[in-house]
């Protein structure tokens, strides 16, 4: 495939990268292998011992599991709507990112029902789904909506990388297995402008089926608690709050991939301020619409004032209770970023990446008070002698396979980053296409005229 | 087998005495099954009893005990009935005789309770009263609607079940249930109690770890025209048992018409305003026979501080 100059610099900037690992690289990664292991005894403990093991009993059956759940499936929206919506407007300052985006959808999108699985108390039984499923059920609605997710969004990275992946199968690599790999998913790529033509249309229709499958998925989710009769979670505004919810703080993941990727590979020339400050507005707008709805959803409980609802509020309001973690979580992650963004003085790259570090604290957090406060909160008092049925706290096999995860999330997006440039490296030609299609056009109007 | 029964539970001594007469029917008679003529009176067999001591009894009067129903059967529900539950709560004095005669039935864990007394109060102006809680087997379940896997149903008869054959312990139902009936089993079952029989959505042991349990009103006693645990278990008759198509509950010793019963007595259902329909009607605490401190005999200090804490409104 021919390759334009700046293609190939990027290309021979990358390259070197994927091919070797520093010390401090090994280093680093050996941590979070350390991590991983750890997750899995914790895992192994689980599964021996019973889910005695975790914090969660009869009242609060949903706990950390749950939280991290919906925080993953959050930020996988980075690359879904985020690329999604950036590829279907034609932006010119996604090339540099988009990669980086749909790596993020994918890598979440794997990990977080995994903490379905981790939550389930007969994982032995998975297959029961296909057996027995029924559709009335919202969590046959989940897994439907999110294995469609991630194959829609599998597609959707792998048409992004065609171009990569054919620039990659002509680059004089050492090692054989990477030409054969290369080659075998170039699929004979080779620019011509027939298949530049057909891979650009498969991109559109993919881009425009991604964005409403992705709300979709945080739309089922939200429903999972929607649905019931909780104080808290049954709410008609629960599937487009998590929505919101969720591309918050997939901008916010992705701008501090961003900012890690760009310490780490050196990145300074292809991902620049202009990024950070366009990628600062949209997580800033996200934030002021999910202030919205978070005062919407309290306001109306509270004015409403019904004795259930009113006795979540008093608990996410009570300093003894949940209200610091509330006012974090509501609050200062919210508010913070946008008085930093909206600011010009105080924008900058660091400053703009410490308040996404808050933002995405913030909603996980978030989605812990979503399901501690009303799981502890049943209909009927709670007269239990036990402690452990009344007030739920993590141990610490949740907190290792919490952290596996998030070790998890940094390893694969390593691994990819040893297979593909982190950053686009063929550009498509769809932008110099559209400047040229309307020119076409414009100049048909003036003849006519 | 005679030294270990004073562990067993009453069904499982049940069992033990229905597969003796089972054995004793193939061995001693297989007379009866080939040539399918009515037994002559005279011949006899030996039974053992409930209590222990072995019997001579007419071949004539032995019938088949009817075991728990098991698969399709389970799922489908006992024919023409309609299970309801009445609980009189004038008359309870959290004696917790059902709590542990449940217990003991189907084998839990001290602190996991199928049937639970709550202390409630409904507003500071009023006194507080005993609310015994079974699962109130809803005609329009919540639980059973978002069940993944239909491990949790609901049958002609009524009854809500769970089957924890089938159930993969994802606590959908759990987070569902507004009545908190559901009892997850954290870790592996004791089994000490657990007869030795295979298991059925009917009888709900044995228990399996990652699944979830409640409340079953006992069907498998009810195919044996027995009421329910908790019922016989009652020292003041608060719970009335029976079916709603013939109209009958009774607490064991006392009957009632249950239309006229709930008409009369002003029998209504717990927070009716979710829409769950629940086959479980109360009677209101008025004209009681206790007062509700008399509760409080059979509980120590700290429940006692625990129960009084829990029902003040501190807001």
């Amino acid at each position: 495939m021919d390759l334009d100059q700046k293609s190939t610099r990027t290309l021979n900037y990358f390259v070197p990268q994927m091919v070797t690992i520093s010390k401090s690289g090994i280093l680093q990664l050996s941590i979070l292998i350390l991590f991983i292991m750890g997750g899995f005894y914790a895992l192994y403990i689980q599964i021996v011992d019973g889910h005695i093991v975790t914090g969660m009993r009869d009242n609060v059956v949903w706990g950390l599991y749950i939280a991290n759940f919906i925080f993953f499936i959050g930020i996988s929206y980075a690359g879904a709507l985020i690329s999604g919506i950036l590829h279907l407007l034609r932006v010119e300052w996604r090339h540099p990112i988009i990669r980086i985006a749909e790596i993020i959808t994918i890598i979440s999108t794997i990990i977080g029902p995994a903490y379905i699985l981790l939550c389930m108390g007969r994982l032995d039984r998975l297959h029961h789904l296909v057996l027995y499923g029924r559709i009335q059920s919202p969590i046959i609605w989940d897994v439907l909506a999110i294995s469609t997710y991630l194959i829609g969004s599998i597609i959707f990275l792998y048409l992004a990388t065609i171009r990569d992946l054919a620039a990659l199968r002509d680059y004089p690599f050492k090692s054989k297995w990477r030409h054969t790999l290369y080659k075998f998913f170039a699929v004979n790529f080779n620019g011509n402008s027939k298949q530049n033509r057909y891979l650009e249309r498969g991109l559109n229709i993919m881009s425009a089926i991604i964005i409403p499958l992705a709300v979709l998925v945080h739309s089922v989710l939200a429903w999972i608690f929607g649905m019931t009769l909780r104080p808290g979670w049954h709410s008609t505004i629960f599937a487009p709050y998590f929505v919101v919810a969720a591309v918050f703080s997939g901008t916010g993941v992705l701008i501090i991939a961003l900012w890690v990727f760009r310490k780490y590979y050196h990145l300074e020339s292809y991902i620049t301020k202009i990024h950070f400050n366009y990628l600062g507005i949209i997580l800033m707008i996200l934030g002021a619409l999910y202030a919205y709805f978070t005062f919407s959803e309290y306001l109306t409980s509270w004015y409403g004032s019904e004795t259930w609802e009113m006795e979540v509020l008093y608990k996410l309001f009570d300093p003894h209770e949940y209200w610091w973690w509330f006012f974090f979580a509501a609050i200062v992650g919210v508010v913070v970023p946008i008085l930093v963004i909206l600011i010009p003085q105080f924008r900058s790259i660091n400053s703009i990446t410490a308040v996404s570090v808050i933002a995405v604290f913030a909603l996980w957090v978030k989605r812990y008070l979503i399901i501690i406060p009303t799981l502890e909160t049943p209909l009927l008092p709670l007269q239990d002698m036990r402690p452990e049925y009344i007030h739920y706290t993590p141990t610490a096999i949740e907190w290792l396979l919490t952290f596996a995860g998030v070790a998890m999330f940094c390893f694969l997006f390593f691994l990819f980053s040893k297979f593909l440039p982190i950053v686009s490296v063929v550009k498509g030609e769809e932008g110099t296409n559209y400047a040229e299609l309307r020119k076409t056009v414009m100049q048909r109007i003036i003849k006519r005229t | 087998m005679e030294n270990k029964e004073k562990k067993q539970t009453r069904r499982k001594f049940f069992f033990k005495t229905a597969t003796a007469a089972i054995g004793a029917i193939s061995t001693a008679g297989i007379v009866t099954q080939s040539c399918k003529k009515k037994v002559e009176e005279g011949e006899t067999v030996s039974l053992l009893s409930p209590d222990g001591t072995l019997v001579e009894v007419d071949k004539a009067n032995i019938s088949m005990a009817k075991m728990p129903a098991q698969g399709k059967e389970a799922r489908a529900g006992i024919p023409n009935k309609k299970f309801v539950m009445v609980i009189d709560l004038a008359r309870c004095r959290n004696a917790r005789k059902c709590v542990t005669n449940c217990q003991k039935m189907h084998d839990l864990e001290p602190g996991d309770e199928w049937i639970k007394v709550f202390l409630m109060q409904d507003s500071n102006d009023t006194a507080p009263y005993w609310f015994p809680k079974p699962c109130f087997h809803c005609n329009q379940p919540p639980c059973v609607k978002v069940c993944p896997v239909g491990a949790t149903y609901k049958r002609t008869d009524g009854l809500v079940l769970v089957d924890n054959e089938r159930c993969i312990g994802c606590k959908f139902c759990m987070t569902a249930c507004p009545y908190s009936s559901r009892v997850f089993q954290w870790k592996d079952p004791v089994h000490e109690n657990q007869a030795d029989h295979d298991y059925s959505p009917e009888t709900s042991v044995p228990h399996k770890v990652g699944t979830v349990g409640k409340c079953d009103f006992c069907p498998d006693m009810a195919r044996m025209g027995k009421l329910p645990t908790c019922v016989t278990g009652c020292p003041n008759g608060v719970i009335f048992f029976g079916d709603k198509n013939e109209d009958i509950v009774t607490n064991g010793t006392e009957s009632f018409r249950f239309s006229e019963l709930v008409y009369e007595r002003a029998g209504y259902h717990f927070m009716a305003e979710l829409g769950t329909e629940p086959n479980v009607y109360y009677l209101p605490p008025v004209d009681r026979l206790f007062d509700y401190k008399t509760g409080f005999k059979t509980l120590t200090n700290e429940q006692k501080e625990f129960y009084k804490k829990s029902i003040v409104k501190k807001h």
